[in-house]
């Protein structure tokens, strides 16, 4: 920013609540707010740093003129328009209360990392035209099952405050939120602008929430259901979309596990011009399929249903599938097959040549089957797949597929003691041949430090390395060492790396090369690692960027936890469950720390292990802690 | 508390143990966490229960909650396709010509035919008539009809009932216009 600070006025005495104490000198210095830092920045205090506005005219009496301060606005909020990225806004938002002001009236997108650390009021306190919304609910482990349910994150409190806060309201993103019915009716019927909702990884809601949406939401453009859990309250939803032309540009439902009106469905999407992605459920048929296509050939991102048939083909000629797909030049996104029969796969090679993304993660196709589609795939920069395809697949992939940047390989028997189809040699294979690699998830049995550590080598532009081997505490099977070697290659080589899961055996080496390397990482997640609090310590004390650090199982204890003290303030969260945590020590910490909100879950009444924490999780909170824990949570 | 660390020191003095196993190779562990959490829905674990096989030399380890991390999401999308393709189970689609929906049966479950045809019945809120060897399926318009390994589409009844478990792949209740032609098993 290029403001003569010189003609920058002094601040009129609009009166704000009390300095927040948060100690998050951290926040104020330019160089993190520049990081990938994503939380609201929340702090009403004006940093000493702000002091430098002089004005020019005036003797530095606080009263300033009205007439330049409307003009200095006027300019800020045409030149704050053209900053997106929240961390940008943010820093702007700390120079001075004016530039604080005109930021906090003008932001239009609005993201929230926790939905416990501040309240809705605060939202709406400070920012008010917002248009788009990102709401963030539980944990990531409680997709795990380890958390209980109902735990909280509902939107219920938010959609309500919203509603009269915002009634242009745009946009709303949730993941991993509690979302009921009776919020998608609010908001369907308090925002007549609505747009766009995206939910992900979300719960409490059904397929009569998502009628009302369908039909009060007149200017709906976007509808995606995301690995959401939703409850077939046999409505017929698609039938309530209204009857003319729609705006619907992705309509994404291939979680809903409930049957779909097929015909209306058609009409649907018949009256739907600018739709270019749309994700069916398994209750699609490949015939039913095949009609759609042929009545949308402008899609992008097409989610196929169940690719299977489930009544015997007529005896006239089956549909020509593959003509339907060759009709659809425009598809770059290619996912679906939820009951795959394999033989109708070669029905997909028109448009394997324009792919840029195919999801195949819930297909168990094997590598015969699978290296005659990924030969033709030379575009694709996303694959998500099963370990079924095995490591002849991946090196197939490794063969063709330079251009790719994230790989995910799941489990098609995801438990600890499975075959497992994969390990060392598909990582080596896929580290040598696909070079722009930026993002992994791979689950395997079988690894070793040497493969890993040609990936670092390999792949400079790892952002997102997290592999699962999924027996516990196994060794390089090879050479039968820990794997510190490998993921302290990764963190040393890997410049770039922001996001690292970790497993297999490891001792507090690794962690120790963690804390010295890991330079950008923000999110890091351990599960039955580490020998020693020096692990954990080695971690807090170093890695200067860490906001999310989840932990399970791992022999980690009070000391640890106590050394990290001096950056909560500084996190998105922190998870610890089944680790060595007494009770006493979190309470010091939730003393000791006023704004952070240490919530202990779960522990039993049992007097024998009265002390013992079986989860922590722990979030800076503007607000205090949160009204709606449930009974088997305590706030500390 | 204590568990989680003593069995960690106990997992590395294994690293370095000389032993004629392979490395990853452990024995039976549970963790005592798991015990304390009631698991509404912990798939895995009633899967090991239920499996009276295992692949693996060693006895299959107590699944550990939420471990691998994957979705239950995902879990539950996967774990059909599992229990079809390893017979446990028998899970064979159904089908019945002017019905919207399939359901899906696990033949494993029947021991003969009756209880096939009573549970179709149930299913799908029809009657069968009564089979004759020759002539089929008389005293009704609905007629059980199964494809079977080699894609022929058979009537239910004509072969034995284990040849018809092991062989079938899909059943289809068809409207009696359409059955002419169906071989009674030659």
């Amino acid at each position: 920013m290029t403001q003569d600070r010189s003609e920058m006025s002094e601040d009129d005495d609009d009166k704000q609540s009390p300095p927040l104490d948060l100690r998050s000198a951290a926040i104020a210095e330019p160089s993190s707010s520049s990081s990938s830092s994503s939380v609201v920045v929340v702090v009403d205090s004006t940093p000493n740093k702000s002091r430098n506005c002089i004005s020019s005219s005036s003797s530095g009496s606080l009263t300033s003129q009205p007439f330049p301060d409307h003009v200095l606005e006027n300019v800020l909020e045409n030149v704050l328009q053209f900053l997106d990225s929240r961390c940008d806004r943010n820093a702007a938002s700390l120079v001075c209360k004016s530039w604080w002001r005109v930021e906090a009236s003008t932001r239009s997108e609005v993201f929230i990392g926790n939905c416990y650390a501040l309240s809705p009021a605060r939202l709406t306190q400070r920012f008010k035209r917002v248009s788009s919304f990102v709401l963030k609910g539980k944990p990531r482990f409680a997709d795990f099952n380890l958390m209980p349910p109902d735990w909280g994150a509902n939107f219920a409190p938010w959609v309500s405050t919203m509603a009269k806060a915002y009634p242009w309201l745009e946009k709303v993103d949730l993941k991993r939120m509690f979302v009921t019915d009776d919020d998608l009716a609010l908001l369907a019927d308090s925002f007549p602008g609505f747009k766009e909702l995206i939910l992900v990884c979300c719960e409490g809601f059904g397929t009569s929430g998502i009628a009302i949406v369908a039909n009060k939401c007149r200017k709906l453009k976007v509808l995606d259901l995301i690995e959401s859990e939703v409850t077939d309250d046999e409505v017929d939803w698609i039938s309530c979309f209204p009857e003319d032309v729609t705006c619907l540009e992705s309509l994404a439902f291939d979680c809903v596990e409930a049957p779909i009106n097929f015909k209306a469905l058609e009409g649907l999407v018949a009256r739907s011009p600018f739709l270019k992605k749309l994700r069916l459920n398994r209750f699609v048929s490949l015939v039913e399929l095949h009609r759609l296509l042929l009545g949308a050939p402008q899609l992008t991102s097409l989610g196929t249903g169940s690719f299977s048939h489930d009544e015997e083909p007529q005896s006239e000629q089956e549909p020509d599938y593959a003509a339907a797909f060759s009709a659809c030049k425009s598809v770059v996104c290619l996912s679906g097959f939820r009951e795959l029969m394999p033989e109708y796969l070669p029905a997909i090679y028109p448009v394997c040549a324009n792919l840029t993304s195919l999801n195949f993660s819930y297909a168990n196709i094997s590598p015969d089957m699978f290296k005659p589609i990924i030969q033709n795939c030379h575009k694709l920069q996303v694959f998500w797949a099963l370990d079924s395809i095995c490591d002849e697949g991946l090196q197939a992939v490794a063969e063709t597929c330079k251009e790719l940047r994230e790989l995910r390989i799941f489990p098609f028997d995801p438990r600890e003691d499975s075959e497992g189809p994969v390990s060392e040699v598909g990582l080596q294979a896929i580290s040598e041949g696909c070079r722009k690699l930026e993002s992994i998830l791979y689950f395997c049995q079988r690894m070793t430090n040497a493969a890993v550590i040609a990936m670092s080598e390999n792949c400079p532009e790892l952002t997102v390395f997290r592999l699962c081997i999924m027996g516990r505490h196994r060794p390089d099977h090879v050479t039968g060492k820990p794997m510190d070697e490998g993921f302290g290659a990764i963190v040393k080589n890997c410049k770039k790396l922001t996001r690292l899961a970790v497993s297999g055996l490891l001792t507090d080496q690794a962690f120790r090369y963690m804390g010295e390397y890991g330079k950008l990482v923000r999110t890091l997640s351990v599960a039955f690692a580490g020998d020693s609090d020096m692990a954990l310590r080695h971690v807090l004390e170093g890695c200067p960027r860490l906001q999310k650090l989840e932990i399970r199982d791992s022999p980690f204890g009070d000391a640890a936890l106590r050394s990290g003290m001096h950056r909560y303030y500084n996190m998105r969260f922190v998870w610890m469950s089944a680790c060595s945590l007494s009770r006493g020590c979190c309470k010091d910490i939730a003393s000791a720390m006023p704004n952070l909100v240490v919530e202990v879950i779960g522990s039993d009444d049992d007097d024998e292990n009265r002390d013992y924490v079986e989860t922590l999780y722990m979030y800076r909170s503007l607000d205090g802690p949160r009204k709606d824990a449930p009974k088997f949570v305590a706030i500390l | 508390m204590e568990k989680v660390g003593d069995y960690d020191e106990l997992v590395n003095l294994k690293a370095t143990e000389l032993r004629l196993g392979l490395p990853g190779t452990e024995e039976t562990v549970s963790c005592g966490k798991s015990n304390k959490r009631a698991l509404p829905d912990d798939d895995t674990e009633k899967e090991i229960e239920s499996t009276g096989k295992t692949e693996t030399a060693s006895p299959p380890k107590a699944q550990i909650v939420g471990w691998p991390p994957v979705r239950s999401y995902r879990r539950n999308s996967i774990q059909t396709k599992k229990n079809e393709s390893e017979g446990q189970g028998n899970y064979v689609k159904v089908s019945m010509d002017g019905a919207p929906y399939l359901r899906k049966i696990d033949l494993t479950v029947y021991k003969k035919y009756p209880e096939l045809m009573k549970s179709l019945e149930n299913m799908f809120k029809f009657s069968v008539g009564e089979y004759f060897e020759r002539e089929g399926y008389k005293g009704s318009d609905f007629v059980p009809t199964y494809e079977d390994k080699d894609g022929d589409w058979m009537l239910v009844g004509d072969v034995p009932w284990e040849m018809f478990v092991s062989s079938c792949k899909r059943l289809r209740i068809m409207k009696g216009s359409e059955v002419k032609g169906l071989g009674c098993g030659v």
